[in-house]
């Protein structure tokens, strides 16, 4: 036993064995975690409307993302017959790998990273502009009018917020003085500060200009269903239309993790290094054990004995997660994991908030506001730091 | 060293066999397309020499700024009516012939030349920061040189604006 433990860790001494293992597990993971975000989405979604969402798949609805991707898997694909068969085929697959590239240099804990390269930050930006080509080239190739009104929209928008996105970036990497994203979470660490404290403007520039990057409301132009059906994806149906849905949901949780790791203090608790609140350590077990505690009670409550043997079942679950988070090397091993993933998660839920609560932009209002406004507003923010920064 | 060969030699192909298609296709957004295999190969190669900073920034202007703004003329124009035209020009024979002149003058030199090939031997040693090297040396050694290249690149886009705008 100890000796295949020696083999096991010898093999993971290796240099690519690990990355290649953190790659399987997102890329195996991550299109579930997608899935249940748009569960989320409609959940919060429906309690805006004062409505329940759904509820029909599993306890709660918590199987219907199982449900909608079967679903979505198993419709007919279908390609217009004057489409450009080729593009039409290749433009989900640049949307989604550019998108899921950019997973390689997202610092999501101390040691959970898949490779920190002395240019993260701009690796992440240039893989993501990679990925406007599949919304241009997926809005062309369908060979239909409003695909390509919807690509051309987004191609504008998106172009035109990359400006503003890049200046409010650079604002926060005057501050960190690097563009690995784990040097820019340990520069916040020696500094005692987030960002978000000395760049509060570059961070609600950023903020901005990641809706609508990621085409969110109220900056959904592209997909504006009242004027232009769907957008760039109105000819696509089944895997493919999900492969463009699984992009858009990566790229909302990439800029999320820009955003943490620049201006939110990445994987670093609250307070890092105040000692008197290091009970926060102790924030992941609690968290499971309340989640635990909220599953009993669902249980109860449910009517039918097949849902309530759910969700007690994932009560026990993560109850028994709780308990082994208790073990200190267990603690400390998930401590960075899990605050980087409840900032994703409390951003995310912030652009759910956003998306239902404020009406859609006219295409000239966003214009303006990304040229007038936002870029002008992050190039002083630039120039003052640039000068406070000498003066200091 | 045999891989670092191999990589260099899939990159070479890469970016010869994109450019080619790039001015063969009839399709414009085809050739569009080819452009981006071409440009990538190219950020490849920067990779392959560590000059990673060069690697990002070259896919970041070229893939995600140029060839979108290609891409976005080109979607504006009528590809049907462009496809129609002809592609090349009758002077082919007379082009040839240039080419293997050409190709015989630089092959005789490079037979001449052929005991100082070798592959240009990258350090060996990362170099960590890539970033700060090259901004030490835009603002600092070179600061005249690139003060005047970002001059001209201000005077092209206010030409643009002033072709583009009809009323100033």
């Amino acid at each position: 036993m100890a000796e295949l433990l020696a083999t096991i860790e010898s093999y993971l001494q290796l240099p690519y064995v690990l990355p290649t293992l953190y790659i399987v597990i997102i890329i195996a993971v991550f299109p579930l975690i997608a899935g249940y975000i748009v569960l989320l989405e409609r959940k919060v979604m429906a309690d805006i409307q004062a409505r329940l969402g759904p509820m029909r798949v599993g306890p709660h609805g918590l199987l219907q993302p199982l449900a909608d991707a079967v679903k979505l898997l198993l419709k007919e694909d279908l390609i217009p017959a004057k489409a450009d068969w080729l593009l039409f085929w290749l433009a989900p697959v640049i949307s989604v790998v550019a998108a899921l590239v950019a997973f390689s240099v997202v610092p999501f804990s101390d040691w959970f990273f898949i490779t920190d390269t002395n240019i993260g930050l701009l690796f992440i930006l240039s893989i993501s502009s990679v990925g406007i080509l599949g919304i241009i080239l997926g809005g062309w190739s369908s060979n239909s009018s409003y695909p390509l009104l919807g690509a051309l929209r987004s191609t504008a928008q998106m172009v035109s917020y990359e400006v503003a996105l890049g200046f409010a970036i650079i604002g926060g990497l005057m501050v960190a003085g690097t563009l690995s994203m784990q040097e820019i979470v340990r520069a916040q660490q020696e500094q005692h500060v987030w960002f978000i404290f000395y760049q509060p403007l570059a961070f609600c520039i950023y903020a901005v200009a990641a809706m609508a990057e990621t085409n969110r409301s109220p900056f959904d132009m592209p997909e504006a269903e009242s004027e232009i059906v769907a957008g760039y994806h109105t000819e696509y149906s089944g895997f493919r239309f999900s492969l463009y849905f699984l992009a858009e949901y990566t790229n909302i949780v990439i800029v999320s993790s820009i955003a943490i790791t620049l201006f939110l203090g990445g994987w670093l608790r609250p307070f890092p290094n105040v000692e008197w609140l290091d009970f926060l350590n102790y924030c992941p077990a609690v968290a499971m054990l309340a989640i635990a505690a909220m599953s009993f009670l669902g249980a109860v409550r449910e009517k039918r004995w097949m849902e309530q043997v759910g969700m007690g079942g994932l009560g026990a679950v993560f109850a028994l997660l709780g308990l082994l988070f208790l073990l200190p090397p267990v603690l400390t091993a998930v401590q960075g994991l899990f605050w980087f993933l409840l900032k994703v998660f409390l951003i995310v839920y912030g652009f759910i908030w956003i998306r239902f609560t404020f009406p859609r932009y006219r295409y000239d209002q966003l214009m303006k506001l990304g040229w007038h406004w936002l870029i002008p507003l992050a190039i002083a923010n630039i120039i003052v730091t640039g000068i406070v920064m000498v003066l200091l | 060293m045999v891989l670092h060969d191999f990589f260099f030699y899939i990159l070479a192909a890469i970016i010869l066999g994109g450019g080619i298609l790039t001015i063969t296709r009839r399709n414009a957004v085809h050739s569009a397309i080819f452009l981006v295999m071409t440009l990538i190969g190219v950020a490849g190669l920067f990779l392959h020499l560590q000059a990673e900073f060069l690697a990002a920034v070259q896919v970041f202007l070229y893939v995600g700024g140029i060839t979108v703004l290609f891409l976005f003329v080109i979607m504006l124009v009528n590809l049907d009516e462009a496809a129609k035209q002809r592609q090349f020009n009758r002077q082919w024979g007379l082009a040839l012939g240039c080419v293997l002149l050409l190709v015989a003058e630089v092959g005789y030199f490079l037979y001449q030349g052929r005991d100082s090939f070798s592959f240009a031997e990258s350090s060996g040693v990362l170099l960590q920061n890539n970033t700060q090297a090259i901004a030490m040396s835009l603002y600092g050694d070179y600061l005249l040189p690139f003060e005047i290249a970002s001059l001209l690149l201000l005077v092209a886009i206010i030409g643009a604006v002033v072709m583009a705008k009809k009323q100033i």
